[in-house]
C-alpha cells in the first residue's frame, strides 16, 4: 500500500513569487514550523503529543527538505537534551510539546536557562492537571511564567493570539533566544494551534550564528569552551546567579508588549491573553453596543509582564476583569500590578472549556456595566 | 590533558580512563575536532582535565547533548562519558535509544559497580550480596532485583556498531583498554555507529577496601559477572 500525503507542499511552493511575501492558509502549529525555518532554524527535537502534532509532522518532512534534521526523541526529557546539546553546539533550535510534555522538560529548561544557551520551546496547551485532556487550556500560564525547573531562572514567555502571531512570534523568540542567551517559550493553546488562518511570512531572516564563540565546536585555534551550570564553589555561584539576575532584570526592561483595545475611556477592562483575549473581544463589542465602557488589554509578552504598559493603561479604569482558560493563574501577576489600585475580578473555564462571549458579556453586566463610577477600593 | 589535579581519592581509576581518552585522542589528532560531555557523578568535572570543548550534561542525559551536538556537527568527534547511575540507572532510555538509532557517537562507560559522589549507595551494577551504604548487609537480589550487564543489553540492538567491555586491574588490561577506546573512535570515525566501551573500575573509598585490594576484589568478583570481550563488531554500515 502506498501512502502518500497529498497536502504536503512542495519546496517550491515556499518560495516568495514575483519578490511579495508568501501568503498561506495553514494551522498555527504548521504556520510556527514553517517561521521556524524561515527564521534560520534547522534543528527539531520532539515527542508527539496533542494537540501540538502537526508541527513535528510539518518539520518532519519540512527541515530535511531545508537541509536540516528532525528527530523524534525517546522522551520530552532526551527532546529538550538534545536541545541543549544542539543549543551548545551553535544552533538555532526548536522543540515543541504540551502542558505534560513541559513538564518532562523543565529539568532541561532550568539547565538550558543555568548554562546560558538560546533555544525556543513551545508549549500548545490543553487542560490539566495531571494527564488531564486534550481540549485547549491556559492553565500553564504558572509553569511558563514562573518555571516549573529548580533554581533561579526565567524563561522569556511570547503569547501569541492568532495564526500569524505565531508565526511573527516564532521569528521574535528565536531573536531574543540569541540576543539574551536564553531559553524563549511561546506559550500557545489548542485552538491556536489547530484552527486555520491566513499567514504571511516574511522572508526568510538572515541568521548569522558564527558569533557565537561560546558554542562547543571543537576547538580549533582557541583555548576549549566549557558549556556548563556547575558551580561547587558557593561564592562563585552566586556570582553566576547575580549575572544571570542582571540579565533578567535588562529583560524586564527591554521585553515588554501587550496590545490594548478602547482602553481609553474603559471603565471596565478585560486583561486576557491568547485564544481568551481573542473571545473577549467579541463580548467587548457586544458591551460597548449595550452602551457598556468596556476595553481589553492583552498581554504578549507574559513574562516579563508588561505591567508597566497595563499602569498606563487604567487612566478611567474602576475594575478590572482577568479572563482566562485555567482556575485563575494571570489573574496574580495583574494583581501585583496593580497593587490593590482597583479591584480585580475573574472569569476562567478550565478542564478544556472554552468561555463564550456570551459568558463573559454576561459576566461583565454583574460587575455593574461599569457605569456606576463607584469608589475605587 | 590539562594541567589541573585531580580531585579524585587515592586509588580511584578515573585518573586511568581519562589518560587513556586522551591518548586516544591525540594519537587520532583529533584534539580540535572533538566534544565530550560530561556526567552527574564523581567524573563531572571531566571538563577540569580533558583540553577539550566539553558540554556537561544534566543526571543520564549525556547521549541525548551528544547526540544534539553530533546532528549539528556530523564530522566532528563526539563523545559522553558516564557512570553506571548515570549511563544504567537514571539514563537507560538516553543510551539504549542512541544506539537503538545508531548514533554516531561514543560512550566511555565506567562501570565501578556502586554510585561513589554520592557516597557509595547501590547502583544498577552492584553485585549480589556486594554491601553498600543502601545494601548495607548486600546487594538482597529478593528486593533490590539484579544487576545490569549494559554491554551485553546494548550488543543486541542493530544500531550499536562497536560494543565492548575492557578492565582496568592491571597494567595488561589497561592497554586492552586503551585499544577498545581506539576501536570505538575509529568506529565513529567511519560513521559505521553507536560505540561504547564498558570500563571496569574500582572505587576504593566506597569499596571499603585499600586501592590493591579494590584491584584484585574487581578481577575476584566483577569479571565473572561482567565478562570482558567484544560484544558487537559491525565492519560497515
Amino acid at each position: 500500500m502506498c501512502h502518500v500525503r497529498l497536502d504536503v507542499p512542495r519546496s517550491g511552493d515556499y518560495c516568495e513569487k514575483g519578490g511579495s511575501p508568501l501568503r498561506m492558509m495553514m494551522k498555527g502549529n504548521e504556520a510556527i514550523g514553517e517561521a521556524a525555518v524561515r527564521a534560520g532554524c534547522r534543528y527539531f527535537f520532539g515527542y508527539p503529543i496533542t494537540p501540538q502534532n502537526e508541527l513535528p509532522e510539518y518539520l518532519s518532512y519540512r527541515l530535511p527538505e531545508a537541509g536540516g534534521v528532525y528527530l523524534q526523541a525517546e522522551s520530552e526529557i532526551a527532546a529538550i537534551n538534545m536541545v541543549f546539546g544542539a543549543a551548545g553546539a551553535g544552533a538555532r533550535v526548536l522543540t515543541s510539546s504540551s502542558g505534560p510534555g513541559i513538564s518532562l522538560k523543565q529539568e532541561g529548561i532550568s539547565f538550558l536557562s543555568g548554562a546560558e544557551l538560546p533555544c525556543v520551546i513551545v508549549n500548545i496547551m490543553r487542560g490539566g492537571p495531571g494527564l488531564g485532556g486534550i481540549q485547549p487550556g491556559q492553565a500553564d500560564y504558572f509553569q511558563a511564567t514562573r518555571g516549573g525547573g529548580h533554581g533561579d531562572y526565567r524563561t522569556i514567555v511570547l503569547a501569541p493570539g492568532s495564526v500569524q502571531e505565531m508565526a511573527d512570534f516564532t521569528y521574535w523568540a528565536f531573536e531574543l533566544a540569541d540576543k539574551y542567551r536564553n531559553p524563549v517559550l511561546i506559550l500557545g493553546d489548542g485552538v491556536l494551534g489547530q484552527m486555520m488562518e491566513p499567514v504571511v511570512f516574511p522572508p526568510e531572516a538572515k541568521a548569522d550564528q558564527t558569533n557565537k564563540l561560546w558554542a562547543t565546536t571543537g576547538c580549533r585555534g582557541r583555548q576549549p569552551n566549557i558549556i556548563k551550570s556547575l558551580y561547587l564553589n558557593p561564592e562563585e555561584l552566586e556570582e553566576q546567579n547575580k549575572k544571570l539576575q542582571e540579565k533578567f532584570e535588562l529583560i524586564m526592561q527591554e521585553v515588554n508588549r501587550a496590545e490594548k483595545y478602547q482602553v481609553e475611556d474603559a471603565e471596565i477592562i478585560l486583561i486576557a491573553y491568547g485564544i481568551s483575549a481573542r473571545v473577549s473581544l467579541a463580548a467587548i463589542d457586544a458591551a460597548r453596543e449595550e452602551g457598556i465602557k468596556v476595553g481589553l488589554f492583552r498581554p504578549i509578552t507574559l513574562w516579563p509582564f508588561p505591567e508597566k504598559i497595563l499602569l498606563e493603561s487604567l487612566s478611567k479604569a474602576k475594575k478590572l476583569l482577568v479572563v482566562e482558560m485555567s482556575a485563575g493563574q494571570m489573574i496574580e501577576d495583574v494583581r501585583l500590578a496593580v497593587c490593590g489600585r482597583l479591584p480585580v475580578h475573574f472569569y476562567g473555564r478550565t478542564g478544556g472549556m472554552l468561555p463564550s462571549a456570551k459568558e463573559i458579556l454576561s459576566k461583565i453586566k454583574t460587575l455593574g456595566g461599569g457605569a456606576s463610577g463607584r469608589s475605587i477600593r | 590533558m590539562t594541567k589541573q589535579r585531580f580531585h579524585y581519592c587515592p586509588g580511584c581509576t578515573h585518573g586511568i580512563i581519562h589518560r587513556l581518552v586522551a591518548e586516544v585522542i591525540d594519537e587520532m589528532e583529533i584534539r580540535e575536532d572533538t566534544i565530550g560531555v560530561a556526567p552527574v557523578g564523581c567524573s563531572v568535572l571531566l571538563y577540569n582535565y580533558l583540553d577539550i570543548d566539553m558540554q556537561e550534561a544534566a543526571h543520564g542525559r549525556a547521549p541525548a547533548l551528544a547526540t544534539g551536538i553530533k546532528r549539528v556537527l556530523p564530522d566532528r568527534m563526539v563523545f559522553t562519558y558516564q557512570g553506571d547511575g548515570d549511563l544504567a540507572s537514571i539514563g537507560t532510555a538516553e543510551i539504549i535509544h542512541a544506539a537503538a538509532r545508531g548514533e554516531n557517537i561514543t560512550a566511555v562507560f565506567v562501570n565501578n559497580a556502586i554510585y561513589g559522589m554520592t557516597g557509595g549507595q547501590m547502583a544498577p551494577t552492584t553485585l549480589a550480596g556486594q554491601a553498600t551504604t543502601t545494601s548495607k548487609t548486600g546487594r538482597n537480589i529478593q528486593s533490590a532485583g539484579f544487576p545490569i550487564r549494559m554491554s551485553e543489553m546494548l550488543a543486541t540492538l542493530d544500531g550499536a556498531a562497536y560494543i565492548s567491555r575492557v578492565s582496568i586491574h592491571n597494567p595488561a588490561h589497561v592497554i586492552k583498554a586503551k585499544k577498545a577506546l581506539r576501536k570505538a573512535f575509529e568506529t565513529q570515525k567511519r560513521g559505521i555507529g553507536f560505540s561504547m566501551v564498558e570500563l571496569l573500575s574500582t572505587c576504593p573509598t566506597n569499596w571499603g577496601l585499600k586501592p590493591t585490594e579494590a584491584l584484585k576484589w574487581l578481577e575476584e568478583n566483577m569479571i565473572p559477572y561482567y565478562p570482558l570481550g567484544e560484544f558487537k563488531i559491525k565492519q560497515e554500515v
